[in-house]
This record gives structure tokens, C-alpha cells and sequence, in this order.
């Protein structure tokens, strides 16, 4: 025998399944009125400062079909680095959005400003991004990934510098198709699957 | 308070597998390269707060939240209650807990859900709370029903509460289910089964507890959770490999 161990294990994950728009979105999923509105509407509020850019895309499953019931989570600073909460950040970003595909198309939308490079862990500068978190029936345990820009000085990022198979890289860099909108696609599996995270 | 470490590493084996050929769902939804691991950072170490003002007063009543107290909801009555902790066993205070389940017989207040079991006109299906100082959470809502879901030829998922739970770190961000004690079909559900240690699936269901459980009013099941910790040593604020 040894001595044993104080620390914890987490709490095993479970699917969101497919009625999470219910808890997380009950306006979206129908349940209007039990809240004054659903959380993480937006992650910006007027008034925040930097570039603001809407991110289109759908999340597809292993068979290439766009999911109409993913939902989504997104985490990011404001456009000079800061994180909600941290000295100096911009009282009018949040940083947190909650969204989900369209339940007759499967895309989703993301409006926020262009988050700022961000510090990494000993004394890195990550490049601009956005952290994702995403669940659906089906998904046992949350993916994580990050959204990078194309237009961008991604090429001293750690995170992306990390990633063995270069043309994985593009899995998260978002397109430019126009001011200030990018196009970002998930996909869960096979063919071009995106790079998702343990982190 | 040291927060300065990167958050502990997840151990992905007390996890359900993604890929799980019996929830069939999962097998064109589970990702088939290897995750990228790599330690946390300032993106994963922040996160969103959610202060007391986002609640309103019913929010974790699901008996009464749907009818804002005109009518309680039908079934049993029961009190959902447990602490929020870290894997160095510190509470969480103040995070956010969402949870939404099925009514009493087992049906969904959604467009998507068409099992025979009539809807409860006075239950929505959604609550939320923010943990107390010490990572307290409370939810008075009702023991939902079993029901049958479209996977093999007959599976039925067993009575569960889903939850969801923020902590005060991106990293953190957790959904899982809670099952209840003594239920034949925990054993049976694929989904639950998605966890292959059979000692991790148990920490999900939770006991009757009756130290909490009020005489002619409700019965009560305790569930506590644990959320992704940071590494705690002197040595954190130096340069690795110094
Ligand atoms: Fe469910």
C-alpha cells in the first residue's frame, strides 16, 4: 500500500443529447418566456472596440451531412488581448456567446469583434483566435477547437506551430469572403476533419 | 489563492469513448485522429462569470418556473442537490448549473420529441443556479420518466437529469447526465454505457438522500461534481525546464 492520493477525478462527461437547446437555449428551443432571454446571446455589446466579423460555417458529421442540432459555445478576448474580467479589458465584451445551427440549414453565425493576440504560456504570444467548445447528440464528450484568421500572423502561434501535418493547420483558420466576414466549417470526422483539441 | 498552474491534464479514460458502436449516433460524430494535446493557457484558463443578477427567483424550480407559481408540475417531488468541487477538492462557488430533463412520464416539451406520453401543461423542463460560497447547488424539480428512444430495437434511456456546468474555466466546461439510485436501466442504456468503467458510470448516479428530503413534500438525491482542477507546485511561475 502507499499513501493516498487528495485529488479528485472529474465528473465522467455524457452526450448533450438532443433536447440541449432546452437547457442551454430554451427560447431558441420553443420554451420562451421561462427566461427574460436565452444566455451568451452575444459576446459584445455596443460600444465594443476593434473590428467586428461574423464567422458563417456548419458543423458536418463523419458522412459530410451539415448537423442541425449542434450547439455551440465560444470564448474569446477583446480586440487589445484582455479576457472579461482582466484589468483594463473592454467592459463591452463579454468574450462568451452561445449559438447553434439553424435547424433548417445547419449553418451557424458567429457576430463578435476580432479578438487581439493573446498570451501564452511562458511568455508565447498566441496568435488571434476564438476557442470553440462544441456538443450535439452524438458527441460524448465536448470538442474543443479554435477559429484563427486568415488574414492573420498565424505563422509564430504555439498551439498551430504544434500541429505535425501542415495542411491540418487549415482546419482552423477561418477564409475571408468579404469585410469582415470569414467562413469557418467543423468537421467531426473523415476527410479534412478538423484539428480538435486536449487542452 | 494560487491560480497561476495550467489546468490538470484531462484523463480521458474515465470519459465515455466517442466512438461507440451502440449509441449510433456517435460513430459518424466522434473525431478519428488523435486529439492535439497541449497545456492550457490564458484561453482556456479564463472564462465566462455569470453573476446572481442573471437569475430569476423561480430558476431553479422546475415544479414552478414553467407557470411562474400558478401550478406545480405533476410527479414526484424531489430535491436535486450537491456541491461543485475541483479535482484539488476546492469548492466552485459561484458558477452556473443549468440542468433539463423530460416530465414525469418521460416526454420532452420539444418539436422533436413524439413519444406517446402526453406533455405536462404546468412543466417546462429547464433550470438553472448559480453555486453558493461554497459550491452549493440546489434544484427542486420532479423525478423524470424513463423513455424509448429510436437507436437498437428496443433501448430506453433510464431516468436522468442532464447537467451542465460552467466552472470558472474555459477548459472546465462539462455536460453530463445524472442517473437514479436503484434504477434497472442505468445498466441497460447505451448511452450511459458509453462509459466502459463500470465504478466511473456509478459516480453518476445518485443516491436517495434522505438527511435532505423534507416529510410530506419532497424526496432528495444528492449529486456533487467534480470540474478539471489546476496544478498547484511552488515551481509554477518559473520558466519550464529551469
Ligand atoms: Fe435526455
Amino acid at each position: 500500500m502507499v499513501q493516498s492520493l487528495e485529488t479528485l477525478m472529474e465528473t465522467p462527461s455524457q452526450t448533450a443529447g438532443p433536447y440541449v437547446h432546452i437547457g442551454c437555449i430554451p427560447t431558441f428551443a420553443g420554451l420562451g418566456g421561462i427566461y427574460p432571454e436565452d444566455l451568451g446571446l452575444s459576446p459584445i455589446s455596443d460600444g465594443a472596440k476593434g473590428e467586428i466579423v461574423t464567422i458563417t460555417g456548419s458543423v458536418f458529421d463523419g458522412t459530410g451531412w451539415a448537423m442541425r442540432d449542434a450547439l455551440l459555445e465560444s470564448w474569446q478576448a477583446d480586440a487589445a488581448g484582455k479576457f472579461a474580467g482582466q484589468d483594463g479589458a473592454d467592459p463591452n465584451v463579454s468574450g462568451f456567446c452561445r449559438f447553434a445551427a439553424d435547424k433548417d440549414t445547419g449553418e451557424f453565425t458567429l457576430r463578435t469583434v476580432k479578438p487581439g493576440p493573446v498570451p501564452g504560456r511562458g511568455g508565447a504570444v498566441q496568435a488571434p483566435h476564438i476557442s470553440l467548445w462544441i456538443v450535439a447528440r452524438g458527441i460524448n464528450i465536448g470538442l474543443n477547437t479554435r477559429v484563427y484568421f486568415e488574414d492573420e500572423d498565424n505563422s509564430a502561434d504555439p498551439l498551430l506551430a504544434r500541429i505535425e501535418q501542415r495542411p491540418r493547420v487549415e482546419t482552423l483558420i477561418a477564409k475571408r469572403t468579404g469585410d469582415g466576414q470569414y467562413r469557418f466549417d467543423i468537421r467531426l470526422q473523415g476527410e479534412g476533419e478538423t484539428v480538435f483539441l486536449d487542452i | 489563492m494560487t491560480d497561476q498552474g495550467p489546468l490538470i491534464p484531462r484523463n480521458r479514460e474515465i470519459h465515455p469513448n466517442p466512438y461507440d458502436w451502440h449509441y449510433k449516433t456517435s460513430v459518424s460524430r466522434s473525431p478519428s485522429l488523435p486529439l492535439l494535446s497541449m497545456e492550457s493557457t490564458p484561453s482556456e484558463e479564463t472564462g465566462p462569470r455569470f453573476g446572481h443578477s442573471t437569475l430569476g427567483a423561480l430558476d431553479n424550480n422546475l415544479i414552478l418556473n414553467w407557470t411562474k407559481g400558478e401550478a406545480s408540475a405533476v410527479g414526484e417531488r424531489i430535491l436535486m442537490h450537491g456541491r461543485v468541487m475541483d479535482e484539488n477538492g476546492r469548492p466552485v462557488p459561484h458558477t452556473l448549473v443549468e440542468i433539463w430533463q423530460a416530465n414525469a412520464g418521460g416526454r420532452y416539451r420539444h418539436i422533436k420529441d413524439t413519444y406517446f406520453a402526453p406533455l405536462d401543461p404546468n412543466f417546462g423542463g429547464c433550470g438553472r443556479t448559480i453555486t453558493d460560497e461554497n459550491g452549493n447547488y440546489e434544484f427542486l424539480t420532479i423525478r423524470p420518466g424513463a423513455y424509448p428512444w429510436p437507436n437498437r430495437g428496443n433501448d430506453w434511456r433510464p431516468m436522468h437529469i442532464h447537467i451542465s456546468v460552467f466552472g470558472h474555466s474555459f477548459g472546465q466546461r462539462l455536460i453530463t447526465q445524472m442517473y437514479f439510485e436503484g434504477d434497472p436501466l442505468i445498466a441497460r442504456c447505451p448511452i450511459a454505457n458509453t462509459i466502459k468503467d463500470r465504478g466511473q458510470l456509478d459516480r453518476l448516479v445518485a443516491p436517495l438522500d434522505m438527511a435532505k428530503a423534507r416529510p410530506m413534500d419532497f424526496l432528495a438525491y444528492k449529486f456533487d461534481i467534480v470540474l478539471r482542477g489546476r496544478r498547484q507546485t511552488m515551481f509554477e511561475n518559473k520558466i519550464e525546464g529551469m
